[in-house]
């Protein structure tokens, strides 16, 4: 490191640590730019892989109002998406190169995509504890130290608020329902409860990159810290809903002032990172497909660009 | 902040065009700004791909007002916005540095001249 990079780096540590914000034509360390670019770029993925699941229920919601939630939900996704994926391209990345790393399995995408929706229920345990899980997670991250991500963030937050509630409510009015549709409610959560846990990522101990991404406040608070607050403001929202989580560890500690819970199975979380989950190879695939099949749709744009320019062009010189 | 700062960076300059690249991966970026409602300004917002101005403008209304966040867009071709960069900003905003006067707490009235 020269000096002139030293004086840079002192600049944006100081800024950093001063609570600034960094904007994108400042200098920032070269790590600072690449994980900022592998966590956005994974975050985007993710909110374009998650529109999947729920895509599945779209046809077959049970009501129009149903229906006109979901297709405003799935609509969300996909803004989350862009403007994630815009503010990733202020660190000099091209969205296009994005979307093939993607469907190359060259960068990742959230695991809680790889577990299938089987019933409708499944919409509510969603919004409940999947969007749930990533509003613990993002409320945080409106406070990261990189501008553009955190202005991201706070737009997606406001809108989570509303994936959060309509999937509460969903579940509220099964649970009024008949004992068949209790039991439909019961067995989603049976199956999106530990999901939703590993949704925070590895123990503490297995997070090789959290001190760094702490010490740039990219990240806030570690991952046990947020999947010990999520558990804690889930088990009082279960018991109003009426259903219970599987685990038999899970009891209120009085002297932590919170609740202890079970062992996450390690191996499940590490087995479906690396794409043996039960659905890894069909998100990718379908995503895939959108992509090429959507080309057509980009050539159209490009070419109708093309044509009114001309026409504008003649209309100058007439 | 001043809204050019936050204008999306080129590090590496434009993308290199090369045949049989998608015609998205050449498609410009824009700047979005949005006024909130009548009586504010236009802030920006983000950015997005498109193939020309028009279809820039319906994106934005696609992407950034999904819920009335406003009722104006402006979308910008990010490579037609001129930016002050950020390493030459103290000389750059200097000129303003030392020159207290031209704020009204630098004039001491007394405390009983009325409605000043």
């Amino acid at each position: 490191m020269d000096g002139d990079e030293q004086q840079l780096a002192e600049a944006f540590d100081a800024t950093v640590a001063a609570e600034g914000r960094i904007e994108p034509r400042d200098w920032m360390p070269e790590g600072y730019r690449r994980t900022l670019i592998r966590q956005i770029a994974q975050h985007a993925h993710s909110e374009i892989i998650g529109m999947q699941p729920e895509g599945n229920w779209i046809l077959r919601a049970p009501s129009l109002r149903r229906k006109a939630i979901l297709l405003a939900k799935v609509q969300d996704e996909a803004g989350h998406g862009l403007y994630l994926y815009s503010a990733t391209e202020t660190l000099g990345v091209d969205r296009t190169e994005l979307t093939e790393k993607l469907i190359d399995s060259r960068q990742k995408y959230s695991s809680i995509f790889n577990y299938p929706t089987l019933t409708f229920a499944d919409i509510g345990v969603i919004g409940w504890l999947v969007d749930g899980a990533a509003i613990c997670n993002q409320v945080p991250l409106c406070r990261s130290s990189y501008g553009p991500y955190a202005r991201a963030m706070v737009r997606i937050c406001k809108e989570e608020s509303f994936h959060q509630r309509q999937g509460f409510e969903l579940l509220m009015t099964l649970m009024a329902g008949t004992d068949a549709q209790r039991e439909m409610v019961q067995d989603a959560v049976n199956r999106w409860w530990w999901p939703s846990l590993m949704m925070f990522g590895p123990a503490d101990g297995d997070s090789p990159n959290t001190q760094q991404s702490m010490a740039w406040r990219i990240k806030r608070h570690t991952n046990d810290e947020l999947r010990q607050r999520y558990v804690d403001m889930s088990v009082p929202q279960a018991e109003k809903l009426g259903v219970t989580f599987p685990d038999p560890d899970l009891r209120w500690n009085p002297e932590r002032g919170s609740y202890d819970f079970g062992e996450i199975d390690w191996d499940e979380f590490t087995a479906v990172v690396k794409g043996a989950g039960p659905c890894n190879a069909q998100r990718l695939a379908h995503r895939r497909a959108a992509h090429e099949g959507g080309q057509w749709v980009r050539d159209a744009a490009s070419a109708y660009a093309a044509k009114q320019a001309e026409r504008e062009q003649q209309a100058v010189a007439a | 902040m001043s809204m050019a700062d936050d204008v999306t960076a080129h590090p590496e300059g434009e993308p290199e065009i090369r045949p049989g690249v998608t015609p998205d991966r050449t498609w410009p970026l824009y700047e979005v700004f949005v006024r909130g409602k009548r009586g504010l300004n236009h802030v920006h917002v983000g950015s997005l791909h498109a193939p020309d101005d028009h279809m820039a403008l319906h994106n934005a209304r696609n992407l950034y007002t999904r819920r009335n966040e406003g009722v104006s867009i402006w979308v910008v071709r990010a490579d037609a916005i001129t930016a002050s960069s950020p390493d030459e900003k103290d000389p750059f905003f200097a000129p303003s540095g030392d020159k207290v006067y031209r704020h009204p707490t630098f004039y001491e009235i007394p405390e009983d001249v009325p409605h000043l």
